[in-house]
């Protein structure tokens, strides 16, 4: 099948694509990074520090000799697991709670928004960087703290959305089919109110990147020598006047991965609406 | 043989002086093979009624007394599982709204399918074969291209179809049917109705609630009717003897009021005044502020007693005290 032939099948528009396109090339290459790059990224070469793009350092290597290219495509795997790690993390504690909270209302709706509310309330980076704190510095803790963090945002999304689906007149007949509470909104509330939900969590892939890049940066996240993207940069920052590559590398990386998910968020409710969807 | 006896029932909402009720004190029998018409103009309760025989009530709602028999069994005092399993099965519904009725996210026959696998345990292939037949019973032509289709793919006349199609997929004994061709063009109505009449109540032998404002609708298919006003019952008979000659001042305004090639030339009448709120209804009658034949004694509770004028006949009116 052509580019074209794809597109028709999906009905996906070029933004939508291209989307798709940077993002799978980019985890493809998170993917395969130990396998293509050239070295180790925490290999030191002090007979090559702060090299030029060139030869056999394409992008340069940084301020110990390491390659900057095997280093972003290491950091772009750290991102990728952080950004899909955290948005997976948010999604499953916040689709179910704001599932319920849309569906049930009520005190049911009140239990599970006020924590939500005083959760939103905190600008997002002050809470990761305050959990970052108190639970440590490894990846793993990172991704949960973020996904933590960014579930409340899911939940009021979710929510939202759940509570349109569950005015239309297709419940109240599901109900009157005899189907439970838990199966109207397994099977007819969660589908029908998912979409805004995925935009939603696409967009926060790429805050999730541009959160870990951040507490990289600072220092809370992911620790030297493992490369990551904004470790990379905030490393690179004291060299950016005389190795620029040191900072430009990672940093688009960033956009590019930013930018991807974006694309691609835009074009999701098209794929779950019948009605906009293409019939083959 | 009764299928339905409803008797005072009583459904209240909370508002923030209390409950009220907007049901309040309705009894209506409703035989095997026969359709009773609920008629009154909106607000009057009459949905309320279908969502508390179905026990689909809104949050801020519930039954604050009387018993809804189906088959001698009290449904008001039925644990929600039970409740669950006759929904669908024994008691079928369809609503006023077919565009919006259907679920937009799967297939036609999908959902015709879910209802027959959940109540009958059909396996998937039976299932499939049951929902075709359904189909091609209401009839939609080529239905095995049908089953495949989305809601949206479908007019509003074959979606009631399907839902109508749903509704009767497990043989229930009563389908309540909420304005069913309300939003419906005239020759797409005539058919669903006759469908509902001739498959349904005929051939099947259930009986059928049709919910309307439409005295039209009424005159065609249904054989005893009920007026609702305020959330009560003011009268019941024979559709014939009702349309006829209505004993109470509501139902003879609202015959006045209703379109015909008469009153199309002229004017067309009004009931003068208004509903009365739910939170402040009177303690006789309720209709007696927009009557032009009020007595003193419809101020008093008397004035809710039902009389029988005649055999089949029901009219709470003093009026018509023996």
């Amino acid at each position: 099948m052509t580019v074209v032939a794809v597109r028709r099948r999906f009905a996906i528009d070029r933004g939508t694509g291209a989307g798709a396109a940077i993002v799978v090339v980019l985890l493809a290459l998170a993917a395969v990074a130990p396998f293509i790059s050239a070295g180790n990224p925490e290999t030191m070469d002090f007979n090559a520090i702060l090299t030029g793009p060139g030869g056999a350092h394409p992008l340069g290597t940084d301020n110990f000799g390491r390659d900057v290219l095997t280093r972003v495509l290491f950091g772009l795997r750290v991102s990728m697991a952080a950004a899909i790690g955290s948005v997976a993390v948010a999604l499953l504690i916040g689709v179910p709670l704001g599932l319920l909270a849309g569906y049930r209302r009520g005190w049911i709706d009140a239990v599970i928004m006020r924590p939500t509310d005083v959760l939103m309330a905190f600008p997002a980076i002050v809470l990761v960087v305050a959990l970052a704190g108190v639970f440590g510095q490894n990846l793993g803790l990172m991704i949960l703290t973020i996904g933590c963090v960014y579930a409340p945002i899911i939940v009021r999304v979710m929510r939202g959305a759940a509570m349109e689906v569950g005015t239309a007149l297709f419940i109240e007949g599901a109900r009157a089919r005899g189907a439970s509470h838990l199966r109207v909104m397994v099977r007819h509330v969660l589908p029908n109110a998912i979409s805004p939900v995925l935009v939603q969590a696409s967009a926060l892939m790429g805050v999730a990147i541009l959160t870990e890049a951040a507490l990289s940066f600072i220092g809370l996240g992911v620790q030297p020598p493992t490369p990551s993207l904004g470790l990379m940069l905030s490393e690179g920052r004291s060299y950016m006047g005389d190795a620029p590559w040191l900072v430009i590398a990672p940093g688009l990386g960033i956009v590019l991965a930013v930018l991807g998910f974006n694309l691609l968020g835009d074009g999701i409710p098209r794929l779950f609406d019948p009605a906009r969807r293409v019939r083959s | 043989m009764t299928l339905l006896a409803v008797k005072d029932l009583r459904t209240e909402f909370r508002t923030d002086g209390g409950w009220h009720a907007a049901v309040n004190g309705v009894s209506f029998t409703l035989e095997k093979g026969e359709i009773l018409g609920l008629v009154g103009e909106s607000g009057c309760g009459k949905s309320t009624v279908a969502s508390s025989l179905m026990r689909l009530l809104p949050g801020n709602a519930r039954i604050g007394g009387g018993s809804v028999r189906l088959d001698g069994a009290d449904l008001t005092a039925l644990p929600e599982a039970e409740m669950r399993k006759l929904r669908g099965r024994r008691m079928g519904m369809i609503f006023q709204n077919p565009m919006t009725a259907l679920d937009p996210a799967f297939r036609i026959g999908g959902q015709i399918e879910e209802t027959l696998r959940a109540h009958l345990k059909l396996d998937r292939a039976t299932a499939r074969a049951q929902a075709l037949s359904l189909l091609q019973a209401v009839g939609i032509a080529a239905a095995e291209e049908r089953l495949r289709a989305y809601p949206h793919e479908l007019s509003g006349g074959m979606r009631q179809r399907v839902a109508l199609a749903i509704a009767m997929s497990c043989n229930p004994d009563l389908l309540i049917a909420d304005e069913p061709t309300t939003a419906l063009d005239v020759t797409i109505q005539a058919q669903i109705l006759h469908l509902i009449r001739s498959l349904l109540v005929k051939d099947r032998g259930a009986g059928a609630l049709l919910i309307t404002h439409d005295l039209g609708v009424v005159a065609r298919v249904c054989d005893r009717v009920a007026i609702m006003y305020a959330g009560e019952i003011v009268e019941t008979g024979p559709v014939a003897a009702i349309l006829g000659a209505p004993l109470h001042p509501y139902t003879q305004a609202l015959l006045r009021a209703a379109p015909s090639d008469r009153a199309a030339r002229g004017q067309l009448p009004t009931i003068p005044g208004r509903v009365p709120p739910l939170t402040d209804r009177p303690a006789g009658c309720a209709f007696r502020e927009r009557c032009g034949q009020a007595v003193a004694v419809c101020a008093t509770p008397e004035a809710r007693a039902r009389h029988l004028p005649m055999p089949g006949r029901e009219v709470t009116c003093v009026r018509h005290a023996a």
